[in-house]
């Protein structure tokens, strides 16, 4: 089956104008699996993390947005274990006029601020509401640990 | 305790249609309606128990939308989509809408989705070195589509777009442009342009749902696939002083004030403490509703195969009640005592741990009549659809013409509506706190439980004397039925009044 010349575009787009501290490249058996890299916000508990995702653009993409998670373990109170994402437009706030870049960005967005009150993760989010500075250190020591190689 | 959801008719249905005068009335154009003229029959002063309320069909119900749109258009000279929209960013509040549209119109608009005023019809256009940003086709001489907003895209993308949120996420009202961060509702006229004939129906079933949720005085039936809405004037602040049950066309009888299946006497916010109750205790409980039971006297299981509680045991032929598995020959007497829990005495109850029994013994005393009414409402049902048989049996049998073997079908509509009723009493009692007028309503709840046991035992008699018992059989239903409108209207006439006095808040 071909690609969408929307899929086309976008993937050109991504290569030609890179957004700093993201990087998508799809495979090159499945031109709708992306692998991706987001670098931690600085002044975030993430900075200095590289974190790796997966991104796959389903059948009726961009009707439907990308799924995508986290493959790289983080603390983060709307992100749950399996590296799922809490982010609106992601779900009910979705259009189709938005792109893969966007989403990125968006969640770029979200590591520099965390939403512990539309929690994912509800222990990682208790605890941010709970005690923020031990939360943010947890963040930072997860970062060391598993986004810096 | 499924029966809750089965569907009961109601032989009184006739009857239970409201009056003329209501909230909705002036909404709906009823002149050229045939459906609904058998709603509209004159009827004696309502009892206390019942409620005013209309049954009107989806038709009617778009009907209602539409011409209320077209009144709001003709007073505020704005096109019908957008007035539609209004409508429903106002929840129907028809005044507030003019009056907020009069003190500033572009507000309004705004804030409904409709930005600047729009007033031509919408069309597709091509439009020269146009890309979709959607799909990024940038062929030649393709259709595009924008609203008001001008947020263009081709004609394929937004139409894909509406299908997916109509179908796969049961939108209407709230659809916005696809565009991302652009607020404008996508009104009807461009879903009828852009998706085929099946999408736009859906989208209109929807809106119609929405409207019909939107309103307090409407509720859908929740009878599966039944189409029809029931319009009612209580309200949810009203709730602790009226049951409010309704019938709808179909058959179904439930609650407008919480969608349940009726629960008359008992007060909605009983009924979801009931239940809750009951789930929570069900372990317990499980036992008592069992199916089996031994016979008091030579201990042999017997199984209950009919509704009535009059047991007699296959071997020994010893006759008790399946209830308080006492003799039976007390209770058709007046010494009839198997409703009443009797509370244990003060000194017995100081014990802390006895007491927590107490109140065990005592929830289950309630808990067991209000499954037993349950149950035998279920095993009533299978016995009515056996009547069917017995009634093709009857009319060969013994010649009887259909109508006259209708007794029967009658008897057990009545049998149903019982049972019910008397479940629902045993919750009510559970919460009630006891005084004079508590005893009242025990003994009206015992002549009623009498006289359904009587009238389902003789639905158990074997077909070739069910044609004799047809007058006993016609005297007890209307004895029956007058035994549960005394119940019912004892207990309406003192939650109007809020004499009741219960151990809960009902608020
Ligand atoms: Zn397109
Ligand atoms: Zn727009
Ligand atoms: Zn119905
Ligand atoms: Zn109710
Ligand atoms: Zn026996």
């Amino acid at each position: 089956m071909s690609l969408p010349k929307r899929i086309i575009k976008e993937t050109e787009r991504l290569v030609a104008e890179p957004v700093p501290g993201i990087n998508a490249v799809p495979h090159d058996d499945n031109l709708r699996y992306f692998d991706v890299t987001i670098h931690g916000p600085a002044q975030s508990p993430y900075e200095g993390g590289i974190f790796r995702l997966e991104l796959f653009l389903p059948e009726d993409y961009p009707m439907t947005p990308p799924k995508i998670r986290f493959l790289t373990k983080i603390y983060h109170p709307n992100i749950d274990k399996l590296g799922r994402i809490c982010l609106d437009v992601l779900k009910g706030n979705w259009s189709p006029a938005l792109q893969i870049r966007t989403i990125l960005l968006s969640i770029q967005a979200l590591l520099g601020a965390p939403n512990p009150d539309d929690p994912l993760a509800n222990d990682v989010a208790q605890r941010w509401k709970e005690d923020e500075p031990a939360a943010i250190q947890t963040a930072r020591d997860w970062t060391r640990t598993h986004a810096m190689v | 305790m499924s029966s809750d959801d089965e569907f009961m008719s109601d032989q009184m249905s006739d009857d239970a249609y409201g009056d003329d005068d209501d909230s909705l009335g002036e909404e709906f154009d009823e002149d050229d309606d045939q459906d609904f003229d058998d709603g509209k029959e004159d009827k004696p002063s309502r009892k206390a128990y019942e409620v005013d309320f209309k049954v009107f069909s989806d038709e009617q119900i778009r009907k209602s939308q539409q011409s209320q749109v077209e009144e709001v258009s003709s007073i505020l000279g704005l096109p019908g989509e957008q007035c539609a929209i209004l409508l429903r960013h106002f929840k129907w509040q028809k005044d507030r809408l003019i009056e907020k549209y009069m003190d500033g119109g572009e507000e309004v608009l705004e804030e409904a989705g409709l930005g600047q005023s729009y007033d031509t019809l919408p069309r597709l256009e091509k439009v020269r070195g146009f890309a979709c940003d959607i799909c990024c086709d940038d062929e030649r001489g393709l259709d595009t589509y924008a609203m008001k907003c001008n947020h263009r895209y081709c004609v394929n993308c937004f139409r894909q777009y509406l299908e997916s949120k109509i179908k796969d996420e049961g939108e209407a009202t709230r659809i916005q442009c696809p565009s991302e961060g652009c607020s404008r509702i996508v009104d009807s006229k461009t879903v009828d342009l852009l998706v085929p004939a099946e999408v736009d129906n859906r989208y209109k079933e929807l809106l119609n749902r929405t409207y019909v949720d939107d309103r307090p005085n409407l509720r859908w039936c929740p009878a599966p696939n039944c189409e029809y809405a029931v319009d009612c004037a209580v309200r949810p602040a009203q709730l602790h002083t009226i049951v409010p049950s309704v019938s709808c066309r179909c058959g179904h009888n439930f609650c407008f004030g919480c969608g349940f299946s009726e629960h008359q006497p008992c007060p909605c916010s009983l009924v979801k403490k009931w239940l809750k109750k009951c789930e929570d205790d069900s372990e317990t409980a499980n036992w008592i509703s069992a199916n089996t039971k031994e016979c008091p006297k030579c201990i042999s299981t017997i199984e209950k195969n009919g509704g009535c509680n009059h047991m007699t045991c296959r071997k020994c032929k010893h006759e008790f009640c399946w209830v308080c598995m006492g003799p039976w020959q007390e209770h058709g007497t007046s010494w009839y005592n198997c409703n009443r829990f009797e509370e244990k005495s003060g000194s017995e109850a100081r014990d802390q741990q006895a007491k927590s029994r107490a109140s065990l013994e005592r929830y289950l005393h309630y808990y067991n009549r209000y499954a037993n009414h349950d149950h035998s409402a279920k095993l009533d049902k299978d016995l009515y659809v056996k009547t069917e048989k017995k009634m093709t049996t009857l009319q060969s049998s013994s010649g009887m013409s259909w109508i006259e073997v209708q007794y029967l079908e009658a008897a057990s509509k009545v049998l149903q509506q019982c049972r019910q009723t008397l479940k629902w009493t045993y919750a009510f009692a559970f919460y009630l706190e006891r005084n004079n007028i508590t005893y009242i309503f025990e003994d009206n709840q015992k002549d009623l439980e009498m006289a359904v046991e009587q009238l389902s035992e003789l639905f158990e008699k074997p077909t070739d004397q069910l044609a004799n018992a047809k007058k006993e059989m016609m005297d007890k239903t209307a004895y029956v039925n007058n035994r549960r409108i005394i119940v019912l209207e004892y207990t309406a006439t003192g939650l109007a009044a809020e004499n009741w006095k219960f151990t809960v808040d009902l608020k």
